[in-house]
Parts: C-alpha cells; sequence; structure tokens
C-alpha cells in the first residue's frame, strides 16, 4: 500500500513537471504570437509580425549564422583534440595519470567566469577578442575536456582483444583505427558531438565575455535584448527566443533516434553489474 | 511461523511480454527434501525459483504452503532463506554486519546475535571472520558467508540459485559436500537450481528436469540418471549415443529388439513401443564395452577414430560399420585405425519413442 | 604498439604523447595560462603600481561585494539539496523500469534545449505576479493575492531546478541502474522492508554517486549568472558573485577587480566542494558504522 502511494507521488512529480515546463512554454510560444497581451488570460489578438520583425531588428540571419557556423566548428575541432586523448586515457595507465585527468576536469570545475574574464581580457589584448574566431576558441576551453570525458567511456568497453586481434592479423595502427576503433566508437563520437553541440549552442558566459557586434551568438543577442532598456518588445524577445528553442529541440529529437537519455549524460564510475 | 514446512505446493506460468518462461510449472515437495530444478540456460529454472522467493510475481497460478497461500506476501515477510550465485554480500558491510543484518532486523538483543553469528561461522568453518570485509574474501569464502548469513535466520525454506557456478572446479566439489553436509545435519528443505548435473545428483532427494518453461521429468537421481523417459533428458543426463531404429519385437516386460540401420539392438524401455514403431536406442559411453568379441546380442564392429587421454580413462570415438559414430569412455588402450568390436549390454540400452525430426536438443 | 606489462616501453610513448599533446597544449594555453594571468591581475589593481592585495581588501570591506559570498552560498546549497533530492527519489523509485520510462527520460532532456532565456521569460511570464500560474490560483480562490515567485531567489530557484533536475536525475537513474540488483534481493530475503533496503543497503552504495551529483549541480549552481540576472534582482537580493564580477568587468571597466572576485568565486566554489568531499565521507562512515557494531 505504501509501494502504491509512492508510486503515485512520483508520477505526481512528474507531471508536474511536465505541466510546468509546457506551462513555460507554451506562455512563450503564446506570447511571442501576440498583437498584445497584458494581465488576461489570453492575449486579444493574435499575430506573426514579431518573427519578421525580430529577423530583421537583431539581424537574426547573421547571429543565426553565427552560432551555426561557432557550433559545428567547436564540435569538429573539440572532437578532434578530445578523440585521440580520450583514446589514450581509456587504455593507458601512468604516473602522471590523476594530475592529467585532474587538469582536463578544472575548465569544468572552474567557473567560466573566473577565467572567462581573464581569457576574454587576453583576447581583446591581442585583438581578437570580439571576433567570430575568438568566440570559438573560448567556448572550446570547456569542451574539449567534455570531449574527452564523454568518449572515454566509449573507448573502455572497447575490449582491448579487438585491437590485438586486428594486429595479429596484419593492421596497422592506422588501418585497426580506420576499420575498427572507428565504427566502433561511433555512438561515442555521436553522443560527444550532439552533448558540445547542446553546450555550445547554449554557452552563455564565455560567448558573452569574448563576443562582440558581429560575433554574438543567439543566447548573447537575446540577453542584450532583453536588458536593452525597453527598446525591444517582449514579443520578439519571445519570437526570437522560441526560434531558439525550435531549432535546439529538433537537434536534440534528431539526435535521441541514435543516442539514449541516459547516455547523454556526465558518466559517473559505475560499480560493475 | 514455524520453523520448518510440511509441504509446499504449486502451479506457476510466467510470461514475460509475448514469451512464455514457465507454463504451467507445478510440483509438491515435503518438508526436508533436497529438491533440484535442472536445466540448461533458459528454461526457466531460476525464474521458478525467484518466483518461490517472492521477488518476482507469476503471470498465473498459485503457490501454497502448509496449506496457506502464500504468493502475495513480500519477500520479506516469507521466512524464506536465499543463496544467490554471485554471492550478494553487502560490500560495504563487514561478515558481522552482514550475517547480522537479518537478526538485527528482528530486534534480537545484541548476545543473541552475536552467539548466533559465531555459531554460524564455525558451522561453515571461517571461525574468527567477523571484521573481514567481502572484498577481502575468496569466492568460497563468500559462498559460505552467503550460506551462513541465510542460515542464521532458521528459515523454513532455503532457495540456492546456481550457488556454485561462479566458482572454479575444486571449489564447486569442496562446497558440494559442504551443502550436502549441512543439508545432512539441519534437515532444511531446499531448492537448489543448477543446469550441472553431477551437483543435482549428488545433493537431491528429488531432481526436477525441465526445458523452456516446462517440465519434462521428475524423479529420484537414479531414476533420472538410469531411466530418462524423453531424449532431451537422455541427453542432459550423458546418454552420448543415441540410434535411431525400428522396432522389431517387444516383449511383455519391457524388453525390445530394434533394428538400427542394419544393427539389430536389444534393450528395454519403460514405454509402451509396438513392432514397427519408431524408436531411440540409447547408451552411454561408459556403459559401452570394448574389447572381447564375445557372442550374443548387441556386438558390433567399429573403427577407431578419436582417442583422448583423460588420465584413467580414454575417451574414445568410434565408426560404427552401420556409418554411425559412438562414444565409448573406456581404460583400454586403443590405437586410431584400430578395428575393436564393441558390445552393448542389453541391460544398459534403454529404448525412447521417437519424437521426429529435431528431438534432441 | 607499446605493450602493457612487459615493463620496458614506456605507456607513455610517442605514441601517447601525439595523441595527449594537442588537447593538452589547448587546455594549458587557453586555460591555465588565462586562470594564472587572472590571478595575476588580480593582485595588480588598476590604481596601484605593482604587487597588491588591495582588491582583496575593497572586495571584504565593502557590504554590497562581500554579500554576494553569502547571496551565492544561500543560493545555491538550498537548490543543489532539492534538485539532488528529487532526483535520488525519482530515480531510486525508477531503478527497475517503469511504465513510459522512455517516454518519460526523453522528455526530461528536453529542457536541455530550452535555453536559459526563454526559461527566464517563460518563468517571469508563468510565475509572475500576473502569470497563469497566479491567475488560476487566485481565479480559484485558492488564493487571495497573487504569490511573489519572481523577480527573487525563488524566481532563481526554479530555473536552476528546472536546467539540472533532468541532467542530475540522469545521471543518478545510469548510476542506480548500474547496482546489482541481487544485493536488493538478498536484504529483502533477509527480511528487510523497502525503507530498510534503502536506507541501509542501498544508499551507502549510492553514496559515492550521490556525491559526485551533488558536487555537480553545486558547481553549475554556484556560478549562475542568467539566470540570477533574469529573474532575480541582481542589483539586490540575488546579488551572486557571477554578477559582481561581471559588473566590475563591464560596467566599471576594473578587470583587475573583477578578477579578483572571479578568483574568489572559484576559491569559495572549491571551498565548498571540499566541504561536500569531507560530508560524504562522514556519511559513508556513520552508514558503515551503525551497522555491524560488535
Amino acid at each position: 500500500m505504501r509501494g502504491r502511494m509512492w508510486g503515485l507521488a512520483l508520477y505526481l512529480f512528474v507531471l508536474g513537471f511536465i505541466l510546468n515546463l509546457l506551462g513555460i512554454v507554451f506562455y512563450v510560444t503564446v506570447s511571442a504570437f501576440s498583437k498584445r497581451w497584458f494581465g488576461t488570460p489570453l492575449p486579444t489578438s493574435f499575430t506573426t509580425e514579431w518573427f519578421g520583425y525580430a529577423w530583421k531588428e537583431f539581424g537574426l540571419a547573421r547571429i543565426l549564422g553565427v552560432t551555426i557556423f561557432v557550433a559545428l566548428t567547436v564540435v569538429c575541432l573539440a572532437l578532434l583534440l578530445g578523440f585521440p586523448a580520450a583514446y589514450i586515457l581509456a587504455r593507458r595507465n601512468f604516473r602522471a595519470k590523476p594530475v592529467l585527468m585532474l587538469l582536463y576536469f578544472l575548465p569544468l570545475l572552474i567557473p567560466q567566469m573566473t577565467y572567462g574574464i581573464p581569457l576574454a581580457t587576453t583576447m581583446f589584448r591581442y585583438g581578437i577578442g570580439g571576433t567570430v574566431t575568438g568566440v570559438i576558441l573560448a567556448v572550446l576551453v570547456p569542451m574539449v575536456p567534455l570531449a574527452v570525458f564523454i568518449l572515454m567511456p566509449f573507448f573502455e568497453q572497447i575490449s582491448i582483444n579487438l585491437e590485438w586481434g586486428a594486429a595479429m592479423m596484419g593492421a596497422n595502427r592506422f588501418q585497426t583505427f580506420r576499420r575498427i576503433l572507428l565504427p566502433l566508437t561511433l555512438p561515442g563520437l555521436l553522443t560527444a558531438g550532439i552533448l558540445i553541440l547542446v553546450n555550445t549552442v547554449s554557452n552563455f558566459e564565455l560567448t558573452f565575455l569574448v563576443g562582440g557586434a558581429g560575433s554574438q551568438t543567439l543566447v548573447v543577442a537575446l540577453f542584450y535584448n532583453i536588458f536593452a532598456g525597453g527598446v525591444r518588445p517582449v514579443y520578439s524577445v519571445d519570437a526570437m527566443a522560441l526560434m531558439y528553442m525550435t531549432m535546439v529541440m529538433i537537434l536534440l529529437l534528431i539526435a535521441l533516434r541514435f543516442v539514449r537519455p541516459t547516455q547523454m549524460v556526465f558518466r559517473l564510475d559505475q560499480p560493475r553489474r | 511461523m514455524k520453523e520448518t514446512i510440511d509441504s509446499l505446493r504449486f502451479r506457476i506460468t510466467k510470461r514475460f511480454g509475448t514469451k512464455t518462461v514457465l507454463q504451467d510449472f507445478a510440483l509438491e515437495v515435503r518438508g526436508k527434501q533436497f529438491i533440484t530444478f535442472l536445466g540448461p540456460s533458459g528454461c526457466g529454472k531460476s525464474t521458478a525459483l525467484n518466483i518461490l522467493a517472492g521477488l518476482l510475481p507469476a503471470t498465473d497460478g498459485e503457490v501454497w504452503i502448509d496449506g496457506a497461500r502464500i504468493d502475495r506476501l513480500p519477500p520479506e515477510k516469507r521466512g524464506f532463506g536465499m543463496v544467490f550465485q554471485n554471492y550478494a554480500l553487502f560490500p560495504h558491510m563487514t561478515v558481522f554486519a552482514n550475517i547480522a543484518f537479518g537478526l538485527q532486523l528482528q530486534h534480537r538483543p545484541a548476545a543473541e546475535i552475536h552467539e548466533r553469528v559465531r555459531e554460524m561461522l564455525d558451522l561453515v568453518r571461517l571461525p574468527g571472520f567477523e571484521d573481514r570485509y567481502p572484498g577481502q574474501l575468496s569466492g568460497g569464502q563468500q559462498q559460505r558467508i552467503a550460506i551462513a548469513r541465510a542460515l542464521v535466520l532458521h528459515p523454513r525454506l532455503l532457495l540456492l540459485d546456481e550457488p556454485l557456478s561462479n566458482l572454479d572446479a575444486k571449489l564447486r566439489i569442496e562446497m558440494r559436500a559442504e551443502i550436502k553436509h549441512l543439508h545432512s545435519n539441519l534437515g532444511l528443505t531446499s531448492i537448489y537450481v543448477t543446469h550441472d548435473q553431477v551437483e543435482a545428483l549428488s545433493l537431491s532427494d528429488w531432481v526436477v528436469v525441465m526445458r523452456e518453461g516446462v517440465l519434462m521429468q521428475a524423479g529420484t537421481p537414479q531414476d533420472i540418471h538410469d531411466q530418462p523417459r524423453n531424449l532431451f533428458v537422455a541427453d542432459f543426463m550423458g546418454f552420448r549415443n543415441f540410434f535411431p531404429a525400428e522396432v522389431a519385437t517387444a516383449g511383455p516386460e519391457g524388453e525390445v529388439e530394434a533394428v538400427a540401420n542394419g544393427m539389430r539392438i536389444r534393450g528395454k524401455t519403460r514405454h509402451s513401443l509396438a513392432p514397427g514403431a519408431a524408436a531411440v536406442a540409447a547408451i552411454r559411453p561408459d556403459d559401452v564395452v570394448v574389447g572381447e568379441a564375445a557372442s550374443g546380442p548387441n556386438v558390433f564392429r567399429g573403427k577407431v577414430d578419436i582417442v583422448e587421454y583423460l588420465g584413467r580413462e580414454h575417451e574414445v570415438i568410434l565408426t560404427l560399420e552401420s556409418g554411425a559414430r559412438l562414444w565409448v569412455h573406456t581404460e583400454a588402450r586403443l590405437t586410431p585405425g584400430e578395428f575393436m568390436p564393441v558390445v552393448f549390454p542389453p541391460e544398459r540400452v534403454i529404448f525412447l519413442p521417437s519424437e521426429g525430426p529435431g528431438g534432441i536438443a | 604498439m607499446s605493450l602493457r606489462r612487459t615493463g620496458e616501453p614506456s605507456e607513455l610513448d610517442l605514441m601517447a604523447m601525439a595523441c595527449l599533446a594537442p588537447s593538452l597544449l589547448y587546455v594549458l594555453v587557453m586555460f591555465i595560462y588565462p586562470f594564472l594571468y587572472g590571478i595575476y591581475l588580480s593582485l595588480h589593481p588598476l590604481k596601484l603600481p605593482g604587487f597588491s592585495l588591495a582588491n582583496y581588501f575593497a572586495f571584504f570591506t565593502d557590504q554590497y561585494e562581500y554579500k554576494t559570498v553569502g547571496i551565492t552560498f544561500r543560493l545555491a546549497v538550498p537548490n543543489t539539496i532539492v534538485v539532488v533530492a528529487c532526483s535520488l527519489l525519482l530515480a531510486y523509485n525508477m531503478r527497475r523500469g517503469i511504465w513510459l520510462e522512455r517516454t518519460i527520460t526523453t522528455i526530461l532532456v528536453l529542457p536541455i534545449s530550452l535555453g536559459v532565456i526563454l526559461l527566464g521569460q517563460g518563468i517571469l511570464g508563468f510565475y509572475g505576479g500576473r502569470g497563469w500560474f497566479n491567475q488560476l490560483l487566485v481565479g480559484l480562490d485558492l488564493l487571495e493575492e497573487p504569490l511573489v515567485l519572481t523577480h527573487n531567489f525563488i524566481g532563481v530557484m526554479i530555473s536552476l531546478f528546472m536546467q539540472q533536475f533532468p541532467f542530475c536525475f540522469l545521471m543518478l537513474l545510469g548510476y542506480i541502474s548500474g547496482i546489482d540488483p541481487s544485493i536488493e534481493n538478498s536484504a529483502r530475503m533477509l527480511g528487510a522492508g523497502p525503507w530498510t533496503v534503502f536506507r541501509r543497503v542501498m544508499l551507502p552504495l549510492i553514496a559515492p554517486g550521490l556525491a559526485i551529483a551533488f558536487a555537480l549541480v553545486f558547481v553549475m549552481s554556484f556560478a549562475t549568472f542568467p539566470s540570477a540576472m533574469l529573474l532575480g534582482q541582481p542589483s539586490g537580493a540575488t546579488r551572486t558573485m557571477a554578477i559582481a564580477a561581471y559588473a566590475q568587468a563591464f560596467e566599471q571597466f576594473d578587470m583587475s577587480y573583477a578578477s579578483a572576485i572571479a578568483v574568489l568565486m572559484g576559491l569559495f566554489q572549491l571551498a565548498g566542494l571540499l566541504v561536500i568531499l569531507l560530508l560524504r565521507r562522514r556519511m559513508v562512515m556513520a552508514a558503515t558504522m551503525g551497522v555491524g557494531k560488535r
């Protein structure tokens, strides 16, 4: 009986959370489509003009372009840098390994503000502050370690016997990599890629600190427009936020066809069954 | 709750989705018996055990103990002891804490708990191990602690789920003897699950052979070993040689003579086989006599193909004149390529009804 | 290929170095260097020549500034506790899989895609004074006055919860599902009811994962910036250390002072993590000590 009550309470909690979520998203959606809305349960009239307004006024074309470019570049570079490192860390043991792991973990541990401010300062001094390059380089700092930590478990799951077997059959390092390791780590690369993508697109502190006029990502632009002193109608900001959400959600839903939700989070050290 | 049971009766069906894992699996167990569920992986034996323990609900059916229906009872209220294949000791607790766990839940006085734990450790021959952690123990020691932990509560029924599978061969033999010893000492009603027929034969009063959720044969170890009722049980219990044959004559007391691919084989059967019926003759490798070209029934000639040295005996594979392969266990030293006479003593040959193509698993 | 355990070629052969070098160099150049530079900056205040702790003195003597430490902790700690507790409860009860598990986990992952701005706007709207939530409760006569849930601590915490709960829940779910189910089964066979199983058997085994989850959520909460600005009172009650650092950097243009605040933020966060680590030791010891006393 008590078990039943617990079960019920939990379903209610999940339900509550979902309703909460729906309420929040729905509110913003309604706002984005309303002509004027103040105080009443629903707006008096609807319109789609805010989307066009946002597109023109906020320069969404450029912003979207920057965001997508930054995201894709960061994903590629992070995976490129992180993949070999994850392999070595998964397979080898050496005295400096704990130090190395800590080193890789620090950018994820230390608040982005803490290293972002001096990083931004340095970048502006060397002239790459405020550029797309600068933004890419900045966001890469926490994303490379993230790639490493997500890919490591995937390598650990591949028995070393597979590599040895390939070597016994005459494969050199490169062939083993291309024909054995790469296909088997594809799920890991996919998972890591998606997570890095989502994290990059949603990153705020670093993109905010380093971004400049022509290198704002969507989130940063949204933020500026809210604090633009009331000049921007809230409906247009909501429209832009909605566009952001739709874009990322589509990405996420595509990704979830290939990856299970539990694989998308930071893997804790699990006791082996 | 009484400390022993008089009878355990059940009939259970279990489905996982569309897959039927147990189909009307029914049995009656008397108190103090040692019963084994024997079968290959996936036959449902562990599922049945888990249902009896209360850890899994049955899709359909009932479980009765001494006339009371218990299938709605949660496992913590059943008073059964259970030993798991991977020991399932609590890694964060000492040996003492592990064994004392159940007693503490019963709010026994500390002195009593100490006494009973010590007693149990003596019984499983690990005195003084109270302060060790499971991680510091070997497999055999862990299993003994797991047994101690179950027994210390004086359960009225003991369930054992392949407890020896994770141990190496030598340890397995030792632990088997321990379990046998414990059972004869304590007289506890026990249900044991295994895929190892040697364990089943040596430990049990009653063996239940299962295949894909269905009961294939239930009987004493001697019954199951000497008189398997069907091809699956015969194969599982070690009859390696099977000869599809057509019955020629059948006597009133089960004597049968049949022809298998040109070989005239004489043997016995417990089934009713009429002349002309399709049957299978079966004999164990150990029962085949090699050498002495005596006269009499069941004498055949074969060419030795492979000889494997097993220490005392040899495992020999011969090809008979009829083309059939024959497995033999013999002390005789043979050479590949030799032609040898072999005899199937008629009292060691059994006949089983043919089951059509694919009768043997 | 270097062989293991033969003792002669090192595990760190040329190939290993080559694989590690790019990412390692990147972290060293783009993280360690700025990090150290930030510390250097903080010790060289704008208006003073040379090395000085003036920034730090200024911080701890300015009430407006040092209050941010307390505020940040008062925000991060309760939020972490609530997120982890809820995640644990839900994950524990879903450990054997429940009906609609895939659907529920998918739905819980989706908030990742919302973005902090939409979340902020949505919460402001939905839970605002005239938002749907309050309109509903007032309309149903359950409340006299609307609840003040935005532009304060609560608003920020709602935002943080929505962002962190899914992530923490999925982590714990993965971890708890990895615990051997026969341990729980054996505890039940020994007579333990569900609560006893949780308290004396499962919780000690979940503790390590719980500690890591706690640490990660704490880290995420401590550094909160946009949520605090959008949904709180950035110049008052919810002025977190991150906001203070930002203000110094981009409103006062005092990079040195901003770096000092940022460094302090990092230090306080690490202090918090150390406390978590110590608490975890104590918790594990308590769980295993009460049991099995001779």
